[in-house]
């Protein structure tokens, strides 16, 4: 249901994507791992436009765009058919919770206020907040915003849900809950892309792990056999780096 | 040296007063104008609008280069030679014109500085769920720029009540105009020059309370 060709992204003279080929099944959740630097995020950004890819095709649905001239509208309607969860949260600074949630039923989706206020309450009952539909954003802690970010991203219904490193902004005590919420997501047959460092999460959570370095994806396959089994010598050197 | 006439300047009090609502019509007008003026050409610094960017910044360079004084004579008594149509102009509207085009100069760069001051992760953020690039900057950007320019613009909306001032060369009997005719009149100068600076002073002081409400207000997103 979603297929990238050949997505490249250089920011100067480095290469950070070199031409990714990737295909997501309808429901299904891959996470990306790798070291540091190696695109994961950037991967994520340019599916979504937050970064401009210099070439490569994506196509969601019955939607394809081609990366190197993409007009207007068809950024905006690739950013409609997904959603994305940021490190740092990024919620609207001057909008409650609920406002933050409804903000896309309003303005994108056209829906009445009322009938986004209804909408965005069941989102926060969701996601464990609905106490805290009326609170500005600097009087949630971490692991709230967060968990709003997560509803703001539910509210626009779109095809793909992409995570970037959506727990490592976070105090080591809040990293449970939005993990939790996650599990939720994924419970739901929910179309997810997530990078993250949480490998045991990985594992659960995951159908197809990928794993990234030097803008590449240089293995890919369920859980068990990745991090149990990886044919990559690399892949086994970050395993090994990181514990596992 | 003489004692003060204070008989003579608290019989002056009610006269001045009968043309503050001349100067609050003036500023406020103005205060209005500029804001939506000054808004829309630091949009435009911000996004950069291809053959109207130089425009802009022509502009803006004009009216913070030159003084008001000057720029409400060439409007008043300049223009209309060149351009016959602005003789209709009356000394209240080319006052409000002027002080308009001079304060949404100044304005236009503290709003652009608040809009650049927005972290960058607040656009990824209404791009990310597919908002428009204008439904970002109204309904994200801009009220939160709104906040942090706030205090600037409070100090350009007392500016501009006090450079209101200037209309009374343009022939506008406001506060000052008035101070100035009882003067010609009684040959009080310090006096009537003394009651008009001691009113524009009360009316700044009563506006400035008011700031302190408006940035509570405006700061209660960040307010624990």
């Amino acid at each position: 249901m979603i297929r990238i060709r050949g997505l490249t992204k250089r920011f100067g003279d480095t290469t950070v994507l070199d031409g990714i080929d990737l295909d997501i099944a309808a429901g299904e959740r891959v996470v990306v791992i790798g070291p540091s630097g190696t695109g994961k995020s950037t991967l994520l950004r340019c599916i979504n436009f937050l970064d401009r890819p210099e070439a490569g095709r994506i196509g969601i649905g019955n939607l394809e765009v081609d990366a190197a001239r993409a007009s207007r509208a068809e950024i905006l309607a690739l950013r409609r058919a997904t959603a994305f969860v940021f490190q740092n949260y990024a919620l609207f600074a001057n909008k409650t919770a609920k406002e933050n949630v409804m903000e896309a039923l309003v303005t994108v989706q056209g829906r009445s206020r009322a009938e986004a206020e209804i909408r965005a309450r069941e989102i926060l009952s969701e996601t464990g907040l609905a106490d805290k539909a009326d609170s500005y954003p600097t009087a949630l802690s971490g692991g709230q915003q967060q968990r709003v970010g997560i509803g703001r991203a539910m509210a626009t219904d779109a095809a793909l849900m992409l995570f970037d490193e959506p727990t490592s902004a976070l105090d080591p005590e809040w990293v449970g809950e939005v993990l939790d919420l996650m599990r939720r997501v994924a419970e739901r047959r929910q179309t997810m892309l997530i990078v993250t460092h949480e490998m045991q999460f990985a594992r659960e959570i995951a159908d197809r792990i990928l794993f990234m370095e030097g803008g590449r994806i240089v293995e890919s396959g369920p859980p068990a056999k990745l991090f149990d089994n990886p044919d990559d010598e690399r892949t086994r050197r970050f395993l090994r780096r990181v514990g596992r | 040296m003489r004692g003060l006439d204070l008989d003579y300047m608290l019989g002056l009090v009610p006269v001045i007063l009968g043309y503050v609502p001349l100067t609050l019509l003036m500023a406020g007008a103005g205060m209005v104008l500029a804001l939506v003026l000054g808004s829309l050409l630091a949009v435009e610094r911000v996004i950069r609008v291809p053959g109207l960017d130089w425009l802009v910044i022509l502009f803006i360079s004009f009216f913070r280069g030159t003084p008001l004084l000057v720029q409400l004579f060439l409007f008043y008594y300049g223009l209309p030679q060149v351009l016959p149509v602005l003789t209709q102009i009356n000394g209240v509207t080319a006052a409000i014109m002027g002080l308009t085009l001079h304060f949404a100069a100044y304005m236009a760069e503290s709003i652009r500085a608040a809009i650049l001051g927005v972290d960058r992760s607040q656009w990824e953020a209404a791009q990310s769920i597919g908002m428009t690039q204008v439904q970002t900057m109204r309904r994200i950007v801009l009220p939160q720029a709104a906040r942090v320019a706030a205090p600037t613009l409070v100090n350009y909306f007392i500016d501009m009540i006090k450079s209101t001032s200037l209309a009374f060369t343009l022939g506008v009997t406001e506060m000052m105009g008035a101070a100035q005719k009882e003067a010609a009149g009684s040959f009080l100068y310090f006096e009537a020059f003394l009651v008009v600076a001691i009113l524009y002073w009360l009316i700044v002081e009563i506006l400035s309370q008011g700031q302190k409400r408006l940035e509570r207000v405006l700061n209660r997103t960040v307010a624990r």
